[in-house]
């Protein structure tokens, strides 16, 4: 076997209507991603990014194509709680996905699903909590927590399952800057030290460029697939299709558009700072 | 004159429980007709208790909240007409959409008031177009559109109402950049034809840029500030203190500074960095 854990081979898909004809949402996906990746989800709405996701654990199964993780198949009904253990999904809205009302019972529920014997689940509990530093709140009610607390808390309740790989589909989208950073340190955490496998859907340029890859969606295709740096250097396409770049990239971009000599290979203030005082000293 | 005050507007929670915590503290504010108003805070700062108390929505603990220079609170009977004056829309509105058809949800509240359906059948085109929505989808069932139509619809509800001020709590939220851009845009518009106050409730330093005439910033239920959108970004390490994101570009300049390049003026949008850095290099050869 290869070291991929997700391959998605030609992968189209419809939603039915009643009344409307049926339209493809994504129309022929191939991407593989490797264990251990770190991997952005770039695209307008409408994109076709989150039902592309939706099949990565088999919430959605594919009109034609297929998906593998980890080697399962994920029209295989027989295998498709091995499946999700292996495939968490966090969504975007943190009070649709708590279902306790004390903190460390939420990130027991799957465990408890899973017939997990207690000393184990106990373990695994506490150190999910650690892991999102969310431990000091574990007799806390989910209602008392701030959005990105709770977020986290959703979070831990994958973590505690230890899948091999999280999608997370815009879990920052509700948060506020604070809430932000404190879920993309855990996810960023999860990745280095876990080697966990992570797939970001988001509409925000800075998180994608904290990415190892960034893919970028439309009109239910895959159009670039690149490291940031790489990605974000297409400013014109990325502006035609409705999406931003972090605007130190645009700012070179432009830079260079009105003659300066500058890369546009940039996608942090330090390297802006520092490429701009470059120039300035000449 | 100001449409709307506060004097030494002060709310506790939970007042007397071991939960009490003060969410507002002491907030004296002067907001002028016609203005148009970003609204800054990091969550648990105190911005949605206060928008709650321009309404009515929530009574001070102490202090005073006036409506044309008169405390909204004097007379409790007319608390109605506190709400049909100032009107808000919560985040997430799309939520709140119940009518059968987008005509009669944008109509609802106007009904409430008791107008007319010569009136109402105004105002509803009027809004409808101001916020972007064609007039063959007001036939239709709210339920049928996108999120983003959706969200437009809760929206001109609250704008056919004609509030004179009209605060929204994070309308752009869960957009893609285009569907925040346009979205601000259309509620420009409304403000233009109006002339009515606006305040909108954003996280995003970048997008009020685009908007703002003045920025009022909350920290730990005080207000930080309230000033010219300008002079409040002039103040942009400070604000990155508080937990407030300041716009990459302007972060960069700040260290441009601290390098020795000062370009006096403060920084904020990749339009105007770029005119001043061309500025200076090709007048540098």
């Amino acid at each position: 076997m290869t070291n991929n854990i997700i391959e998605i081979k030609d992968l189209h898909f419809s939603y039915n209507s009643e009344d409307k004809k049926p339209s493809e949402v994504l129309k022929g996906i191939n991407l593989d991603i490797k264990e251990g990746e770190f991997v952005a989800i770039l695209g307008h709405n409408g994109s076709g990014k989150s039902t592309l996701a939706k099949h990565i654990n088999a919430i959605l199964l594919p009109a034609s194509g297929k998906v593998f993780v980890n080697g399962i198949d994920t029209s295989d009904e027989n295998r498709l709680f091995e499946l999700r253990q292996c495939a968490g999904m966090v969504f975007q809205n943190p009070d649709n996905q708590i279902v306790s009302s004390i903190v460390e019972e939420d990130v027991a529920f799957a465990l408890e699903n899973l017939g997990v014997p207690y000393e184990e689940m106990r373990k695994r509990v506490d150190d999910a909590l650690k892991a999102v530093n969310m431990y000091d709140y574990r007799l806390h009610s989910p209602a008392q927590l701030s959005g990105g607390q709770k977020q986290r808390v959703a979070i831990a309740g994958i973590i505690a399952m230890r899948p091999k790989c999280i999608i997370l589909d815009e879990p920052t989208a509700m948060l506020d800057p604070q809430g932000r950073r404190e879920v993309m340190g855990v996810i960023r955490k999860m990745n280095r030290e876990q080697g966990v496998t992570i797939v970001l859907i988001t509409h925000y340029m800075d998180e994608a460029a904290q990415c190892g890859r960034v893919v970028v969606m439309d009109k239910g295709k895959v159009i670039l697939d690149n490291t940031p740096r790489a990605v974000f250097s297409h400013v014109a396409e990325m502006k035609k299709i409705g999406l931003d770049v972090p605007q130190v990239t645009e700012l070179a971009w432009e830079l260079k558009k009105a003659g300066i000599d500058i890369s546009t290979e940039i996608i942090t203030e330090q390297e802006c700072v520092d490429m701009l005082v470059k120039l300035l000293n000449k | 004159m100001a449409v709307l005050e506060t004097h030494n507007l002060t709310y506790i929670y939970s007042q007397g429980t071991p939960f009490e915590k003060t969410a507002v503290d002491c907030v004296n504010l002067k907001i002028e007709e016609g203005e148009m108003i970003g609204v800054m805070g990091h969550t648990g700062s105190g911005k949605s208790t206060l928008i709650q108390h321009f309404n009515g929505l929530l009574k001070p603990t102490s202090g005073e909240v006036l409506l044309d220079g008169v405390d909204i609170w004097a007379d409790k009977s007319k608390i109605r007409d506190v709400r049909f004056k100032v009107g808000l829309v919560f985040q997430y509105p799309e939520y709140q959409i119940f009518e059968e058809t987008v005509y009669k949800d944008i109509a609802f509240g106007c009904k409430n008031m008791g107008l007319d359906d010569d009136e109402i059948k105004k105002r509803v085109l009027e809004t409808a177009h101001d916020i972007g929505l064609k007039e063959e989808l007001l036939k239709r069932s709210p339920f049928d559109l996108s999120g983003g139509q959706k969200r437009r619809v809760a929206i001109a509800g609250v704008m056919a109402m004609n509030p004179r001020v009209l605060i929204l709590d994070e309308p752009t939220a869960g957009l893609d950049p285009a569907g925040r851009d346009m979205i601000i845009s259309h509620i420009k518009n409304y403000h233009k034809r109006m002339g009515n106050t606006v305040l909108i409730v954003s996280h995003s330093m970048e997008d009020i840029a685009g908007f703002a005439d003045k920025i009022l910033v909350m920290n730990k239920g005080s207000l930080f500030c309230y000033d010219d959108t300008e002079k409040v970004f002039s103040r942009a390490e400070e604000i990155s203190q508080i937990g407030l994101d300041v716009p990459q570009i302007t972060k960069v300049f700040i260290e441009l500074k601290k390098r020795g390049f000062d370009f006096g003026k403060d920084v904020y949008t990749t339009g105007y960095a770029k005119n001043l850095l061309l500025k200076y290099l090709k007048g540098a050869v």
